[in-house]
């Protein structure tokens, strides 16, 4: 294997990321078609809901024309898709602005709170993980993992609710509401997103520090722990250089999901904090039943969770060095 | 029953701990109507957001009445519309799960890809779009809540089952020339209750959580019926005075959340390890 050329030794990952890539694009067309027949097809005539009860037949006939309903199911799906795709997918119905304007406002909001907590919890999940596995069985261990398997099933809006008691109505030291000003000095930065990335993150240490235990621990079972132990290989060492590039693969995958899992968390997060992300656009969306607006989001959330798992495999593909042989 | 007692004393302290709370709020959930000192929509107290007082254990809410009341009515909608959901998510997932395993291999292909492509929304999302789409009526929000999370079930069951209807005493009983339907159900779904009870607990946690959620966002239960996510929300108000109103329910969730999530550790891990 090390005679082969660097550039076959890559063409199996290769070829193996290039399946992802094509199955992860299939899936999220049957996803589309999911949510379009779930929120386009399924609920009933969208004009007849307009008009109301006391609407003529023939006044329901013509916008249902003018809408475009009275074409074939697979026909409006396609189209839908197309405009999906092509970044316009139409107007919002309540605000009567494009979808696509009003996601453009929200989307880096999100994306901004979601970096956020991806930085201040994958540390701190590490450590759990790390602490957990190498104390496995031992009384930090189960501490820790009582600890994170009620961090796992506190409702967001009892940690944000205990966050606001204690850092706005008490200690008075922080915004119960999130309004991020234009152009914010690094403290106002902090002081705006502490609270919101405080309680995303309570939920996402907990699951992805879970997850990092196992794998660590699936790894620590294997032989080649035991050989480097014999060796006289120390705990540091053992676990940086020895377990942890090994358990690349589940880690990645394990902060996939965890990634995803934020996003649930910031349907709750964001509409406490009254922060404008697409998160609480979405609930907006739900409560007036605006369609293309919800439509847009939910592909917006879906298509994000598989390029993350789709992130992850490649890099589990990539950090496997017996896949890289060709 | 003895066994049941006995396997409940081997557990540790957390699993005890979760044991008591579970059996806490099904008790509440049968009982707490009957025993709520006030009906949980009267106006009973003149002031809002009361504290702690001996007529009013919890205080009072943003209109005066009875936390207490309406938390002992607001739990059984919780945990019985939970219980109900998860009852037909497992029993959706679990019955196809089984068919995809003793069934043709063309079946499960089918089962098996359609899972994966919703197991691909995450949880949260589809329910909105599915709330979006439906409303929610308690009869349709069940179903949501139910449908949010067969596949995650299905994706387990599957697994399990695909499992044991290799080993050799399913073949057997194929070469005995026992019919599908007798495969799965005595053959194949007794051996994997164990497994498949720890995932059903879990199911229930996310979906407690998921009704919680929901109505907190005002999408969940619609008034004058309230779950314990319903009470923190309508009690939002009195977050600045660190009322009880919006306290008392939102730990109630916890409690029951984390319970499970306690039980369901203790009583798996003494298999795993």
């Amino acid at each position: 294997m090390s005679g082969t050329a660097p550039a076959a030794r890559w063409r199996g990952p290769a070829r193996l990321v290039a399946q992802r890539v094509v199955l992860a694009l299939f899936t999220l067309l049957l996803v589309s078609a999911v949510i379009f027949t779930i929120s386009g097809l399924l609920p009933g005539d969208a004009a007849q809901e307009l008009l109301g009860q006391g609407a003529t037949s023939e006044q329901i006939a013509a916008l249902r024309h003018e809408m475009g309903l009275d074409r074939p199911a697979v026909v409006r799906y396609l189209e839908w898709l197309r405009a999906i795709i092509g970044g316009d997918p139409g107007m919002s119905l309540v605000a009567n602005k494009p979808v696509a304007e009003i996601i453009s406002e929200r989307l880096p909001n999100t994306l901004t709170l979601a970096a956020l907590t991806t930085l201040f919890s994958v540390p701190f999940a590490f450590l759990v993980g790390i602490t957990s596995a190498v104390t496995r069985g031992r009384t930090t261990d189960r501490a820790l993992n009582i600890l994170t398997l009620a961090m796992v099933a506190l409702p967001e809006f009892l940690v944000a609710t205990i966050a606001v008691l204690v850092f706005s109505v008490k200690l008075l030291w922080l915004p119960s509401i999130t309004i991020v000003p234009q152009d914010p000095t690094p403290g106002e930065f902090l002081r705006a997103y502490a609270m919101p990335v405080m309680v995303l993150g309570v939920g996402v240490i907990a699951q992805l520090g879970r997850m990092i235990r196992a794998a660590i621990i699936a790894e620590l079972d294997r032989p080649y722990v035991e050989m480097a132990r014999l060796k006289g290989v120390s705990q540091r060492r053992l676990i940086f250089r020895h377990v942890l590039p090994n358990a690349v693969g589940p880690i990645v995958n394990a902060m996939a999901l965890s990634l995803s899992y934020l996003f649930g968390g910031a349907i709750i997060v964001e509409t406490i904090f009254s922060y404008p992300g697409l998160a609480s656009l979405m609930v907006n969306a739900v409560t007036s039943r605006d369609m293309p607006l919800l439509q847009a989001c939910a592909m917006i959330f879906c298509a994000t969770y598989l390029l993350l798992v789709l992130i992850a495999d490649t890099v589990a593909i990539l950090a496997n060095p017996r896949l890289r042989q060709g | 029953m003895d066994s049941l007692i006995r396997a409940a004393r081997r557990l540790p302290l957390s699993g005890k701990l979760g044991l008591g709370l579970v059996v806490f709020w099904i008790v509440v959930a049968i009982a707490g109507p009957f025993v709520a000192p006030y009906p949980p929509g009267s106006f009973v107290n003149e002031e809002v957001f009361a504290g702690s007082s001996g007529r009013f254990l919890l205080g009072s809410d943003f209109l005066g009445r009875d936390v207490l009341s309406r938390l002992l009515s607001g739990a059984r909608f919780t945990v019985g519309l939970s219980a109900i959901a998860v009852a037909i998510a497992a029993s959706i997932g679990t019955g196809l799960a089984l068919c995809a395993a003793v069934g043709p291999r063309w079946l499960d292909e089918i089962l098996s890809r359609s899972m994966d492509t919703l197991i691909s929304i995450p949880s949260k999302i589809f329910a909105l779009v599915l709330v979006a789409a439906f409303g929610s009526s308690i009869v349709l929000l069940t179903l949501i809540l139910a449908l949010t999370y067969v596949p995650g079930n299905f994706r387990i069951a599957r697994s399990l089952a695909v499992g044991l209807a290799r080993l050799d005493y399913v073949e057997v009983a194929r070469a005995r020339g026992e019919g599908r339907l007798y495969l799965a159900l005595v053959e194949v779904l007794p051996n994997m209750m164990r497994p498949l009870f720890a995932d059903i607990g879990l199911r229930f946690v996310f979906i407690v959580l998921l009704l919680s959620g929901l109505s907190f966002l005002g999408l969940g239960l619609q008034p004058p019926d309230a779950d314990l996510g319903s009470l923190v929300r309508e009690n939002t108000s009195g977050l600045a005075e660190g009322a009880l109103a919006i306290i008392a329910p939102a730990v109630a969730i916890a409690s029951l959340t984390v319970g499970v999530n306690l039980l369901i550790d203790a009583a798996t891990q003494g298999k795993a390890e």
